[in-house]
């Protein structure tokens, strides 16, 4: 099949191998290459390695204990919660703002795109200080706050906001461009079928866009647990009370506690590399899907 | 099911898409909206189906006024121009889905539905391919699964759109036979929208010629072929030459000034003669030749510097010899006259 990489069935980019004619001199492609292995090596790999090294620079046992300390143990709880509040609140939210946006016309659409990429364009710190504003003891809300008993800064519910606020865009990103490009002729068909707008819903839409989604989710949730900037001015700092992970590793560092430190850091690191493990099998399989289906394409042009 | 479009409206913003429309189509009829891009056929038959909803006029199905019912309960199958087949799905779940989505106490048993989609298989002829994706599906396969899942609901109406506009030219050819044989066999009433003269021509019962949101002329292929309403209709429908003329005592003649009426032929109504043979004629010069195909399409140069297309058989041609730039007479066997329109 010597036409195999110029003949292209379904409209899929290959990437064709170098040839004569493509091909840079040797001198510089090694460069280039090189420049950008040094910029991997210097950027990201020497700064993961430290990590792991400081975190068991003090053995293995000593590694487990600074992770069981009650404090420790604590940050991460609060982490959890966050993300497990945060990220099926902006799942909600992103897949219903992104049906909206990509599917239908209506007035203040740009203004609602705008909103949502609010949190990207803002600083998490500017954020993190609205809500103090809003809902801090000499804020708009306070006074009131106050009365009814209720503390949403400098305990858990600021927390989770300052999360939401800063992982709000990540899904209905994700989702707006999957929506757009589908169109609504399969939504429209499953309705002349029959279909209620619910079964359209589950049995049409949200199928298609499952690995968008999960793509989406994916990256919410590494952000959610990894957020420093905004959960840092609403939390107060009490340990083993509004300190998340980030913030742990703060202090235990400003404390000189470097391997108690790292040994929080690296389960941040951990998380990491599992979530980029699970993204990269997402995009496998969703390029799977798609590859098989296009290798399907040229065969069978039988009527 | 009979189908009544009244006086409908439609406008997107400043554009009108649909202007007053009328149009009637009796139950069983297979009906052609033709016309060009634009011309508000596809916002008809979506109007039809309960997609979109008209500004003003009416839909009545067998009497009965379903303006604003919803597409679900309009019980229409609907065809789309790029399939819309549900892609995560196999051929057998994108026919079974209109009977799957049913509510509890009106859907069929799975060996029901099984049955039902095997019989429509069949008569698609794919039933080796239930268990493929519509990706790996050739596009005459994928139109025809989306046909099937239309009909899997019994609708009493079918309506098409653009059917086979995204087809090769063949796989059209062989596919709107099978639509024609198959809606001789199912008896549905059916709307299909089309840009393509051929395909409404030899398909439909009738035709509903449109253009600019306006329905120009309905009738039957033969009607609106041979006895064009509008100028747009003759126009539309095949090839044509267009003239000044001036009609006296029942006699048309070709002019090469402005007459204020116009004159239409078809180039195969023109005749190319070496000898002026006393027939109403004019001169002209050969200026290009096309003699593959089983017409020779020929363009000349008449007198006053319009060009002219005329075809004739292959025989005709072998018998008059004509090469470029020879000087011939033009004889019209036929010309359309209409009144050209004020202002």
């Amino acid at each position: 099949m010597a036409t195999a990489d110029t003949i292209n069935p379904g409209g899929i980019m290959r990437i064709r191998p170098a040839t004569a004619a493509t091909a840079e001199s040797g001198l510089v492609r090694g460069a280039l290459i090189g420049t950008a292995l040094l910029f991997l090596v210097v950027f990201i790999f020497l700064p993961l390695g430290v990590v792991f090294a400081q975190a068991l620079a003090k053995g293995l046992s000593t590694y487990w204990d600074s992770l069981r300390q009650p404090d420790a143990l604590a940050a991460m709880r609060l982490t959890l919660i966050a993300a497990v509040i945060a990220v099926p609140l902006n799942l909600v939210f992103g897949v219903a703002a992104a049906w909206a946006i990509g599917k239908f016309e209506f007035v203040g659409k740009s203004l609602l795109i705008t909103l949502i990429d609010l949190p990207f364009s803002v600083s998490p710190v500017v954020s993190g200080l609205i809500y103090v504003l809003l809902f801090g003891a000499q804020g708009w809300l306070g006074p009131w706050l106050m009365k009814h008993d209720l503390q949403i800064i400098f305990a858990v519910p600021g927390i989770v906001l300052a999360t939401i606020f800063v992982t709000f865009p990540f899904v209905a990103r994700e989702l707006i461009p999957l929506f757009q490009a589908q169109g609504q002729e399969e939504e429209e068909a499953a309705l002349a079928l029959g279909a209620s707008g619910w079964q359209t819903f589950f049995r049409v839409s949200l199928p298609n866009i499952k690995w968008g989604l999960l793509y989406g989710v994916i990256l919410c949730n590494a952000r959610a647990m990894g957020e420093f900037g905004a959960v840092s001015v609403v939390s107060g700092h009490i340990r083993g009370r509004t300190n998340t992970m980030p913030l742990h590793i703060e202090i235990l560092y400003n404390e000189y506690q470097f391997v108690a430190a790292f040994a929080v850091a690296s389960l941040l690191a951990l998380l990491a590399l599992t979530t980029l493990v699970v993204k990269s099998a997402v995009e496998w399989k969703s390029r799977r899907q798609v590859a098989k289906a296009a290798r399907w394409d040229g065969e069978e042009q039988t009527v | 099911m009979s189908i009544e479009a009244q006086h409908i409206t439609k406008k997107f913003g400043q554009f009108t898409a649909l202007e007053d429309v009328s149009l009637q189509i009796p139950s069983g009829e297979l009906v052609a909206l033709l016309g060009p891009s634009g011309s508000g056929k596809t916002t008809l038959l979506r109007i039809i189906a309960g997609l979109e909803f008209p500004d003003s006029g009416a839909v009545h199905f067998d009497g009965e006024d379903i303006t604003h019912r919803k597409t679900r309960d309009r019980r229409v199958g609907f065809v789309f121009q790029h399939y819309a087949l549900f892609r995560h799905m196999t051929v057998f779940e994108n026919i079974a889905f209109g009977l799957r989505v049913r509510p509890r106490n009106a859907r069929p048993s799975n060996e029901r539905i099984r049955t039902k989609v095997h019989e429509l298989l069949k008569l698609i002829q794919l039933q080796t391919l239930a268990s493929r994706y519509p990706s790996q599906l050739s596009g005459g396969q994928r139109q025809r699964v989306a046909l099937a899942r239309a009909l899997a609901v019994e609708p009493s109406v079918l309506l098409l759109d653009e059917p086979f506009g995204s087809l090769d030219a063949k796989v059209r050819l062989e596919l709107r036979r099978w639509l024609r044989q198959l809606h001789d066999e199912v008896h549905i009433t059916s709307v299909f929208v089309t840009h393509d003269q051929d395909e409404a021509l030899e398909v439909s019962d009738r035709v509903a010629v449109m253009n600019e949101g306006r329905i120009e002329q309905v009738g039957t292929p033969d009607q609106v072929y041979h006895y064009p309403a509008t100028p747009f209709v003759y126009n539309f429908l095949g090839n044509v030459n267009l003239f000044h003329g001036r009609t006296e005592e029942e006699r048309t003649t070709i002019h090469e000034a402005d007459t204020g009426e116009l004159v239409y032929a078809r180039p195969h109504l023109l005749e190319i003669h070496r000898q002026p043979n006393g027939d109403s004629h004019f001169r002209a010069t050969i200026k290009h030749i096309n003699s593959a195909g089983p017409l020779v399409k020929i363009e000349a140069e008449a007198e006053w510097g319009v060009s002219v297309r005329v075809e004739m058989s292959q025989e005709k041609f072998r018998d008059l010899q004509l090469v470029r730039n020879e000087a011939v007479f033009i004889v019209p066997k036929e010309l359309k006259v209409f009144q050209k329109k004020v202002g």
